[in-house]
């Protein structure tokens, strides 16, 4: 009878090998085959998504590729200069917190929105800064069911200066012209306008909620001749973000802005009186006024424009108050 | 139909490679450049004159070879190779005029063919996103723009005071390929590339062999009008800087033209002053008229012609794609197996 000696080592080794590595509840190494090259087995195999770190292994991969892509400059943009990869993934998740948290923005009427082909979006304008322009355009894109990307026009100053400029373009906003407008709108891309201008933004306390002169109604021939939708759109609780409480002059013509604002905050806090006041938002879409069945030189119409000018001013300012009044308290 | 033809400018790359292209064509009855400098390309029937344009005795030239198809391509876009901005435009405008005038008088002559530049919208904040050939800039034209504006003016008047005659311009994107030699190209070439912090200009570009299939067909058929030749589509300077492959150099705006008049003067890159705002704007101009009248598209789009460009110069990248693409999966799975290994640690 010969007798074989084998190592413990050895033995253990051999009889783990391609058993499942988990532990059981009461501690002990699992004796059951292991599968594939994870080395679990059927009972223990993480069913949950593979994770890397706190997120899943999938994330980080479309992650990877993207910080790739952007690197070697492999992406499109529009002939505008719009980046819809870097507004929908860059922009978007830095503006949704400001949105849905800090304004806690409700949306009303969004189904007057069409799901898709050209509109003009007309809105109030407000709050010394056009963050107005920006929540109501990225809130488009979250809560929309086609996900519109709303092509606001701006005015020269944004593009004028450094940093403001190329970051405009990029989310796909370009000057306010009637030429770049009509090449929007024929390629059916929904634009929003604040016909209010430098004149809304820069109001100041005493006039918040009321509307300002909407300047020549440029916006409706643009509308007219290019035979899109006028759909109004009412903003609750810009004016309060950044209440512009006094204008510097001498600071505004100094830098070669329309006006230079003095908010409770700013410029006393520094810094800190960037950071906009916890306003509660709500953003009502009123019916659209549809302008293809007029005749096809209506633009030319000089009472035509003027009265749906104030039509659709009047609309605004009606929404306006409504929502003041169901909003209750401006803060919480 | 083009039996005689004079080029100018052939001794630069777009000339003499049209001289190149005509000679394959037996339609072509005789072909002529005119230059201050010798053709740099291999040309077989092709007579060299060397004359300045400026020089009246150009209707000589014109009239004793009956020449009927003009392609006016020397207008010059860097200043120091002609010796300082008012040289250049002493080259670019009178030369012009006198070409035209000998053009005008004479009779041989049914067709003008001339290269011109999308320099003449300028680039301004306040422009339209997207040129058509009907614009104009909201600024001032400068420098080469206003050259260029000129010059299109005298060939339209001269179409005018000549009826019978072609007039076609062809207002070109900047050029980009392997083998041309630009403003452009050499910027993209330097190893690091400068840029106006703050600002990030669309670019528009033109493949060397589509801007010359357009050159080419513009000579050889009837294509009256003023036309936008650019590729399609648009990348951002700082998009295009990633393409290279360079690393980018944000400069501020107030040193940005000292920047540029100390390259022009190391003799790196010669970027005229005025053309600065094109680093800081851009432009970009539609080319559906192009399309509609030359019934083609441009082969390859701005993004493509600039990937031809740097594949063709084997520019060293920084970062090329293929080698991206291995950090992007090695570090996916660096990172996956230290998930793993945590998991393991924990089981």
């Amino acid at each position: 009878m010969t007798a074989q000696v084998v190592s413990l080592e050895e033995a253990r080794m051999r009889s783990e090998a391609g058993r499942c590595r988990a532990i059981t509840a009461n501690g002990r190494r699992c004796r059951n085959r292991g599968l594939g090259e994870a080395g679990f087995c059927r009972v223990h195999l993480p069913t949950r998504p593979e994770r890397i770190g706190p997120f899943q292994a999938d994330t980080v991969r479309s992650m990877l590729e993207l910080a790739r892509r952007r690197a070697t400059g492999d992406y499109e943009v529009d002939e505008f200069g719009f980046d819809r990869e870097f507004t929908e993934r860059l922009i978007a998740p830095l503006v949704r917190p400001l949105a849905e948290r800090w304004f806690r923005v409700q949306w009303r009427g969004l189904h007057h929105v069409p799901d898709e082909g050209a509109g003009l979006l007309v809105a109030n304008h407000a709050g010394s800064v056009p963050l107005d322009a920006v929540v109501m355009k990225f809130g488009m894109l979250e809560h929309h069911p086609a996900r519109r990307h709303v092509r606001l026009l701006a005015a020269d100053l944004a593009f004028r200066m450094p940093f403001s400029g190329p970051l405009a373009r990029k989310i796909g906003s370009t000057l306010a012209t009637h030429q770049d407008a009509y090449r929007l709108l024929g390629k059916g891309e929904l634009l929003g306008v604040f016909p209010e201008g430098f004149k809304g933004v820069g109001k100041g306390w005493k006039q918040r909620y009321k509307l300002q002169r909407f300047g020549r109604g440029g916006f409706i021939e643009v509308a007219l001749r290019a035979r899109v939708p006028l759909i109004p759109v009412a903003i609750v609780g810009s004016e309060e973000a950044y209440p512009m409480i006094a204008n510097a002059k001498l600071l505004a013509r100094l830098g070669g802005f329309p006006y230079f604002p003095i908010t409770p905050t700013f410029p006393w806090l520094g810094p800190l009186g960037l950071i906009p006041f916890p306003s509660k938002w709500i953003i009502e879409v009123g019916d659209p006024i549809p302008t293809d069945h007029l005749p096809k030189d209506a633009w030319q119409d000089a009472m035509l424009v003027f009265e749906m000018n104030d039509r659709i001013r009047d609309s605004i300012q009606q929404m306006l108050y409504r929502n003041l009044m169901s909003r209750g308290s401006t803060f919480f | 139909m083009a039996r005689r033809v004079l080029i100018t400018g052939i001794s630069r790359y777009l000339g003499g490679k049209l001289a190149q292209r005509l000679e394959k064509d037996p339609e072509v009855e005789s072909i002529v450049g005119v230059d201050l400098d010798e053709p740099e390309v291999d040309l077989d029937r092709t007579d060299f004159v060397r004359a300045d344009i400026r020089n009246p005795l150009i209707v000589k030239v014109i009239e004793s070879a009956g020449v009927d198809t003009v392609v006016h391509l020397s207008i010059v876009t860097t200043p120091t190779r002609v010796g300082g901005r008012t040289a250049m435009k002493d080259l670019n405008v009178i030369g012009a005029m006198q070409l035209f005038a000998a053009c005008q008088k004479a009779e041989s002559v049914r067709k003008l063919v001339m290269k011109s530049t999308t320099a003449v919208y300028g680039a301004d904040h306040r422009d339209p996103a997207v040129f058509t050939e009907a614009d104009q800039s909201r600024s001032l034209p400068v420098g080469l723009s206003k050259d260029a504006v000129e010059i299109e003016r005298y060939a339209r008047d001269f179409g005018r005071r000549r009826p019978d005659v072609d007039v076609t311009i062809l207002r070109f994107a900047n050029f980009i390929g392997p083998d041309i030699e630009t403003t452009l190209t050499r910027y993209f070439s330097l190893p690091v590339i400068p840029t106006a912090m703050g600002f990030d200009p669309r670019i528009q570009l033109v493949h060397e062999d589509d801007a010359m299939e357009i050159l080419l067909r513009a000579v050889l058929e009837p294509h009256p009008g003023i036309f936008n030749v650019a590729a399609d589509g648009v990348v951002y300077l700082s998009q295009a800087v990633r393409l290279v492959g360079r690393p980018p150099l944000p400069v501020i705006l107030p040193l940005v033209t000292p920047l540029a008049k100390a390259l022009r003067r190391a003799g790196r890159v010669d970027f005229a002053t005025d053309q600065l705002r094109f680093l800081l704007y851009g432009r970009v101009v539609d080319t559906e008229r192009m399309k509609r009248e030359f019934g083609s598209v441009p082969r390859l789009t701005t993004r493509q012609a600039l990937e031809d460009f740097v594949r063709s110069r084997r520019l060293r990248q920084l970062i090329s794609p293929e080698r991206a693409e291995r950090w992007e999966q090695d570090v996916f799975a660096f990172l996956r197996r230290q998930g793993r290994s945590d998991v393991e640690a924990r089981t």
